[in-house]
């Protein structure tokens, strides 16, 4: 039994304080302002957040955590999505604070610090993490990795990554894979960060003979999976949350349009055919809100039983994002479509959240896979 | 006797024991058809002595009507306890015992709005299933703009005499009584001057006509009132206006939230417990192995199982405050769910599902049945523009 959908008093205060220092601390314009400067994010607000405890949210408290849950951590995303604030938060406070908490690694506690964190796992244009086949061969007491990781969240500027490679077994299988815990400068690691179209940290991360030890294995060899996938539910259900927050932004911005711009001599927001478009958006993100407050309160709860809320979450956050800003720029006409208005800062973080993690496809064909066809 | 523990297991235990002890195992049988509803009242014609057994039993328990006061028939259960109760019926394949529109509409509009007395009166009728209810709400005239209705109720000092026409009256033909917006002042703005009175079926000058559907079914009827005379007062004294005279459309507004939600919540029919999956399962492989029906599916299921969270969201709000108009968007998500739900029974059962009667059960009428449900309770366009302009603000000029 999930307890409520509906959020408890502490989660309307964390909502209240996180849109509120966001607001002043991050308003999309910051965006807007690293891309101009070329900068992936801005480290001062990250330093900020890690004071706020959001790097330690999935941090026990004996390694310096504020250990709130996953709910907390999606209702943080969905603050940032809102105004597209740019941090290492999902990759490093939620993806592998999850996955290093699954392996009872000592380096959490860093994490809480604010050490930054990247997961390294696709090789090609789609998410699918056993297909992976970077080869990390034993040599002598350790490996040896040699391949190639492509669009890596925050791995151009990540201090530590983590890496997935094939120690045993082919592409395909689930088993036969091992996740490394590797600093970022480590001998044979070259990063090629990319100008992806959300302005954000992404790159390529080419590993030429990198050595690695048993220590540097999360969890146990040959069976990533037991770390990684706690680490996915978490990073999926978090993006979704960003995904929700981003929607709920463009859509705030689209109907303050409808109410105020003026054509033939009477407001916009009174042409049924666009009330209606506005209601049904407005509808479709009712119910994506609920699979992704759904989606942490089972990761609180059964977090084993967590794949299905999960994948709803993710396939319909990422459908409905894409519906918003769809509907944003139509709906704003021409100014919609430039560069000095915001929305399409929403548009293309849309089309990169719908990507990373998996996409509409992948979490479908779970969801029917649960549901047992 | 139930005990009604407040620890859960154990209420789940005595709950279960409770319905596998009465409810016979032949009305626990699945594909169970529209046939097997219990609806109760004077005309029923119980399909069996075990469905007939059930629903007493249910009715002496008060969980015919589960969170009704046990003063007013029902079992007084808490929400969780409802929830328990359903998730049990569900579980052991057992019907509701007992459904009607006294319960899922009347009822709560008298336990929101009636007197003491008037609830003391009806409720225990409903919950024990000897009286049937219909709904008088459209009109000819009167469909989306429901609040033009013009059938009138004339005041002769003791009692009123109606005359009018009454549209889509669910069941009107087997109902005992009508609950029925009815115009009661005739210069005030239409919102103004309505009342919401309760008809005997069975008073001189009613009579009804059943509508046939597209679905085969006639389960709408039109309801005529040639004066027909309503006591002000029953011999006990009770009103048979419910709330304050005049002021029939807030009550109607406040049972509309109610039937909205149930229509979004979406009768299982065919699928009855059964997911779409264990459905998918038993047809031909090749079925599923046609991307596009297989892509609809998904696609399906992904916002079915959203729907489903969304409706327990808005309960567990409307359990906290309300939810006001929003419950509009469970209703035109629930339906418009529901009708693709059917599309895609019809596409996936292919040729065998198309017999009135065939391999799939009656899945054409209910397929066709589910077309009124973006219809009936408000459109699917009215749900969009009570979004508009109560929850999203949009200006009308």
């Amino acid at each position: 039994m999930t307890a409520s959908l509906v959020p408890s008093g502490d989660e309307v205060m964390l909502r209240d304080s996180a849109r509120a220092f966001l607001a002043e601390a991050s308003p999309v314009s910051a965006l807007r302002a690293n891309r101009d400067a070329g900068r992936p994010y801005d480290p001062g607000l990250w330093s900020e957040m890690v004071k706020m405890g959001w790097a330690g949210v999935l941090v026990p408290e004996e390694a310096g955590g504020a250990d709130m849950g996953h709910r907390a951590a999606g209702i943080l995303a969905e603050e940032m999505g809102e105004v597209l604030a740019a941090s290492p938060f999902l990759s490093s406070a939620v993806i592998a604070a999850t996955a290093l908490r699954a392996a009872g690694s000592a380096r959490l506690a860093e994490i809480a610090g604010g050490a930054t964190y990247a997961l390294a796992l696709d090789e090609t244009s789609k998410f699918a993490p056993e297909r992976s086949g970077l080869q990390a061969t034993r040599a002598g007491n350790g490996y040896r990795l040699t391949g190639r990781k492509c669009f890596v969240a925050d791995g151009g500027s990540a201090d530590r990554l983590l890496v997935l490679a094939r120690t045993a077994g082919a592409p395909g299988e689930p088993q036969g894979l091992t996740l490394f815990d590797l600093d970022a400068s480590r001998a044979g690691i070259s990063r090629s960060p990319r100008a992806t179209v959300d302005s954000r940290d992404h790159a390529n991360i080419d590993l030429d003979g990198v050595e690695a030890t048993g220590e540097d294995v999360l969890g146990e060899a040959d069976n990533a999976m037991a770390v990684l996938a706690p680490a996915l539910r978490a990073g999926q259900a978090g993006l979704s949350a960003e995904l929700l927050g981003l929607t709920s932004g463009a859509f705030g911005m689209t109907a303050a349009y409808l109410r105020e711009r003026r054509q033939f001599g009477r407001t916009i927001g009174s042409f049924q055919a666009l009330q209606h478009r506005a209601a049904h958006l407005w509808c479709e993100i009712e119910v994506t809100a609920s699979a992704v407050a759904n989606a942490g309160r089972v990761l609180d709860e059964t977090p084993e039983e967590a794949d299905l809320a999960v994948s709803v979450a993710k396939a319909r956050a990422t459908q409905t994002a894409k519906l918003a800003v769809s509907e944003g720029v139509q709906m704003h006409g021409g100014i919609g479509m430039t560069d000095e208005f915001d929305m399409g800062f929403y548009m293309k973080r849309a089309r990169v959240g719908a990507e990373w993690l998996g996409d509409y496809g992948y979490h479908a064909a779970r969801v029917a896979a649960a549901r047992g066809f | 006797m139930l005990q009604h523990s407040d620890d859960p297991d154990t209420f789940r235990a005595n709950i279960s024991s409770w319905i596998e002890a009465h409810c016979a195992p032949e009305l626990r049988a699945i594909p169970r058809t529209d046939q097997q509803i219990c609806w109760g009242g004077k005309r029923f014609e119980f399909s069996s002595a075990a469905q007939k057994a059930w629903m007493q039993a249910a009715a002496e328990t008060g969980l015919s009507a589960p969170r009704w006061p046990i003063e007013y028939g029902g079992a007084g259960l808490s929400r969780q306890q409802e929830k328990v109760y359903r998730e049990e019926l569900a579980r052991l394949n057992a019907p509701t015992p007992l459904e009607s529109f006294g319960l899922w509409m009347l009822g709560p509009a008298l336990l929101e709005f009636g007197t003491h007395e008037q609830k003391l009166h009806y409720l225990p009728q409903i919950t024990r299933g000897e009286i049937r209810w219909c709904q008088g709400y459209s009109e000819p005239g009167a469909g989306s703009d429901l609040a033009s209705v013009q059938t009138r109720a004339e005041d002769r000092g003791d009692h009123w005499v109606v005359n009018g026409s009454k549209i889509w009256t669910s069941y009107a033909d087997q109902a005992d009584w009508i609950f029925a917006l009815v115009r009661t002042d005739r210069e005030a703005p239409k919102h103004r001057g309505i009342s919401f009175m309760l008809i005997d079926m069975t008073a001189e000058g009613v009579s009804t006509k059943p509508i046939r559907l597209i679905s085969g079914a006639s389960p709408f009827c039109e309801t005529f009132f040639d004066n027909v005379v309503v006591p002000k007062e029953d011999p006990a004294g009770l009103s048979r206006i419910v709330g304050e005279l005049n002021r029939g459309w807030d009550v109607a507004k406040h049972l509309l939230t109610h039937e909205r939600e149930m229509i979004g919540g979406g009768a299982q029919g065919l699928l009855g417990t059964r997911s779409l999956g264990a459905f998918l399962q038993d047809l031909d492989d090749q079925v599923l192995a046609d991307p596009v029906l297989r892509t609809r599916a998904m696609e399906l299921e992904v916002d079915s199982l959203a729907t489903a969270m969304t409706l327990d969201r808005y309960k567990d709000m409307a359990k906290q405050g309300g939810v006001g108009h929003a419950s509009a968007m469970l209703k035109y998500a629930g339906t418009e769910l529901n009708k693709r739900r059917y599309e895609l029974l019809m596409s996936v059962t292919g040729s065998d599902g198309l017999d009135w009667d065939g391999a799939h059960g009656a899945l054409p009428s209910e397929w066709l049945r589910t077309k009124a449900n973006s219809i009936e309770g408000g459109t699917s366009e009215v749900m969009l523009d009570i979004l508009s302009k109560r929850v999203l603000d949009l200006p009308s000029q």
